[in-house]
């Protein structure tokens, strides 16, 4: 973790917990695996509140814990996850553009609250919204039952760890953590629940008008007591299926820069397609065939199979190489490269901040540079067609920003 | 043209060093007096590029500053702690009465606990502390917490808005818990009001 990262981390703790959380979270960064006397030693916070930062860590999902030899558990913080809170406006902004208002408040609840089980979502969400609808009107459980279900089939959703079921006959004393089970085919289960309700407006005591709030506050005692039919079983925030949209996001909207629109919803149904099938992490996608393509198309693009077969020829040519041809059966088998694809994009990132931080010549060295790989002083001032004592000097500029280092060179 | 010819001024011409090393040569201008001290930056050669604007940046934009209000208002927000007052030379009646003992919390972590939504409790709770200490005056304030609380916003009546500040603390809070914690209380037989 680079210093800047730990102050950034830093910054976003005592921005959203407050100063003690912060203290504990960038201790704990800064320092690794950590039992809990040790950090209430080392940060000289009392033990209460140590404990009180945990909670609320992990409850977030910025701290795990472990259970080492001899009953110790060790907390660990996930810097990178810390980092992830920057994003929150716009995972919510996704979940807006696919499942509109409802989706966008249960994903702005679950990463609010870190974990939550579905009937606490559902029930706070149709709260929020009855609240900006019209007098009279109150937003139904079901609905936000159904678009709960919808993100949690797209993977935007999934489940936490769970703790494993301990049998009855216990072999000596319960462990001081539980170990948390991830059950892979669990993970996008949805158990059954019957919702059913509508959402409540929340009015403060002084608007008595309608003499409602007073028939709400005996039925609001009364759901408190009833038992959770979904305890143990909580939900969070797919953070990985987030950033593979953006991917996919990025790629489409690369393409559509480069090409056309037609291209670019080729790519995309290509994606949707591989979604599914294809692990975050691979190289390109699996092969799609063009006459698989041509099914999977949106309704309204009307394009014949020749023009699908033309588009699909140009994209695999495209010296970018998004597109690759794999092989010829099925009228074409085509995959998107997914590294090549950032590749390119996060050299396009690149050359567009130099450009933007010391202007277009210095921005034609960088490119060079980055394509030769290493070249001596001579062959830049060649190559770029820039005069040595400008090309010096942009170099020079360059160096002391860090963009360029000098390797010497051995003979 | 050259200032450094001889007999100007009061032998301004000579000089203890080799003016030669410095990168003046004979003959050239010396260079113009400066009369002010050098900017602190270099000149911006190029302006940065403007923030992404249209509807989805301002959107976003918006949605950054309503979740960065908004997480302080929720339970996981943790405010440094009253520090302890000397209560020998206070008045006692301004002491608060400690109903419940803080429980010493001796499993560190427990399983996962639904965070409660709180605000309904919170603020009945809220209000029936203002309305006890309503004879109470706070003698001594916290400078840190005015600055801190001064930003929130309050629902409630104003002429309270200073005790109710003092409502909002740790210490507030660890006494007068009622399950409201998100992992802190051990079993569930803590549901009982406490008022």
């Amino acid at each position: 973790m680079t210093q800047a990262e730990i102050k950034l981390c830093s910054l976003l703790l005592q921005e959203h917990f407050g100063e003690i959380v912060e203290k504990i979270g960038v201790h704990l960064i800064r320092t690794g695996s950590q039992p809990l006397r040790v950090i209430a030693h080392d940060t000289g916070t009392s033990l209460d509140q140590v404990k009180k930062a945990l909670c609320v860590l992990i409850q977030h999902n910025l701290v795990t814990y472990q259970v080492h030899k001899r009953g110790v558990v060790e907390y660990e913080a996930q810097c990178n996850r810390v980092l992830r809170m920057l994003r929150y406006p716009r995972y919510i902004y996704t979940a807006k553009t696919l499942y509109s208002d409802t989706g966008e408040l249960i994903v702005e609840e679950l990463l609010l609250n870190g974990k939550m089980t579905m009937s606490a979502v559902v029930k706070k969400v149709a709260d929020r919204l009855t609240e900006t609808m019209e007098d009279g009107k109150t937003m139904d459980y079901a609905e936000v039952s159904n678009t709960f279900v919808r993100l949690v089939d797209t993977h935007f959703v999934q489940r936490c760890p769970l703790v494993p079921a301990t049998e009855n006959s216990d072999t000596g004393p319960p462990p001081p953590a539980p170990t948390l089970v991830v059950s892979e085919k669990d993970m996008y289960l949805v158990p059954k629940l019957s919702l059913i309700g509508k959402g409540k407006r929340r009015r403060s005591s002084d608007e008595d008008a309608t003499g409602e709030p007073k028939a709400k506050r005996p039925k609001q005692t009364t759901d408190n007591k009833e038992p959770i039919p979904d305890d143990g079983i909580y939900w969070q925030a797919n953070l990985d299926r987030f950033h593979q949209h953006f991917r996919d996001q990025a790629i489409v909207s690369a393409v559509a820069n480069r090409m056309d629109q037609t291209s670019s919803e080729i790519v995309r149904t290509m994606l949707r397609m591989s979604e599914v099938t294809t692990p975050s992490g691979a190289p390109f996608t699996q092969p799609l065939s063009s006459n698989e393509i041509f099914r999977s198309l949106p309704v309204g693009y009307n394009i014949s199979k020749q023009v699908l077969d033309q588009y699909l020829t140009l994209l695999a040519d495209d010296p970018l190489e998004f597109v690759g041809k794999s092989g010829d059966s099925g009228g074409g088998m085509y995959v998107i490269n997914l590294h090549k694809a950032l590749g390119s994009l996060a050299t396009a990132t690149l050359e567009s901040v130099v450009q933007e931080r010391f202007g277009s010549r210095c921005a034609r060295i960088f490119r060079l540079v980055l394509q030769k790989k290493h070249l001596e002083q001579k062959q830049v001032e060649d190559f770029a067609m820039i005069p040595a004592k400008e090309a010096k000097d942009m170099l020079y500029k360059m160096l002391s920003e860090n963009f360029i280092s000098l390797q010497v060179g051995c003979l | 043209m050259a200032s450094r010819g001889g007999g100007r001024g009061c032998g301004r011409g000579q000089l203890t060093f080799n003016v030669e090393a410095v990168g003046i040569g004979k003959g050239d201008a010396l260079p113009p007096p400066t009369l002010q001290p050098s900017p602190l930056f270099p000149p911006l050669e190029f302006r940065p590029v403007p923030l992404p604007s249209g509807e989805e940046g301002e959107y976003v934009l918006a949605l950054k500053q309503e979740l960065r209000g908004a997480m302080r208002q929720l339970p996981y927000f943790i405010r440094p702690a009253v520090p302890k007052r000397d209560w020998r030379r206070l008045p006692r009646e301004l002491k608060i009465r400690v109903r419940k003992l803080q429980k010493e919390r001796t499993t560190i972590i427990l399983p996962k606990r639904p965070p409660k939504t709180t605000e309904d409790k919170e603020e009945t709770i809220q209000k029936l502390e203002t309305l006890e200490k309503k004879e109470e005056e706070v003698t001594s304030e916290e400078d840190e917490e005015k600055e801190e609380e001064e930003e929130k916003e309050e629902e409630e009546e104003e002429e309270y808005d200073e005790e109710e500040h003092e409502e909002e603390t740790d210490y507030i809070m660890s006494y007068f818990d009622n399950g409201e914690d998100f992992g802190g209380d051990s079993d569930d037989n803590m549901d009982e009001a406490i008022y």
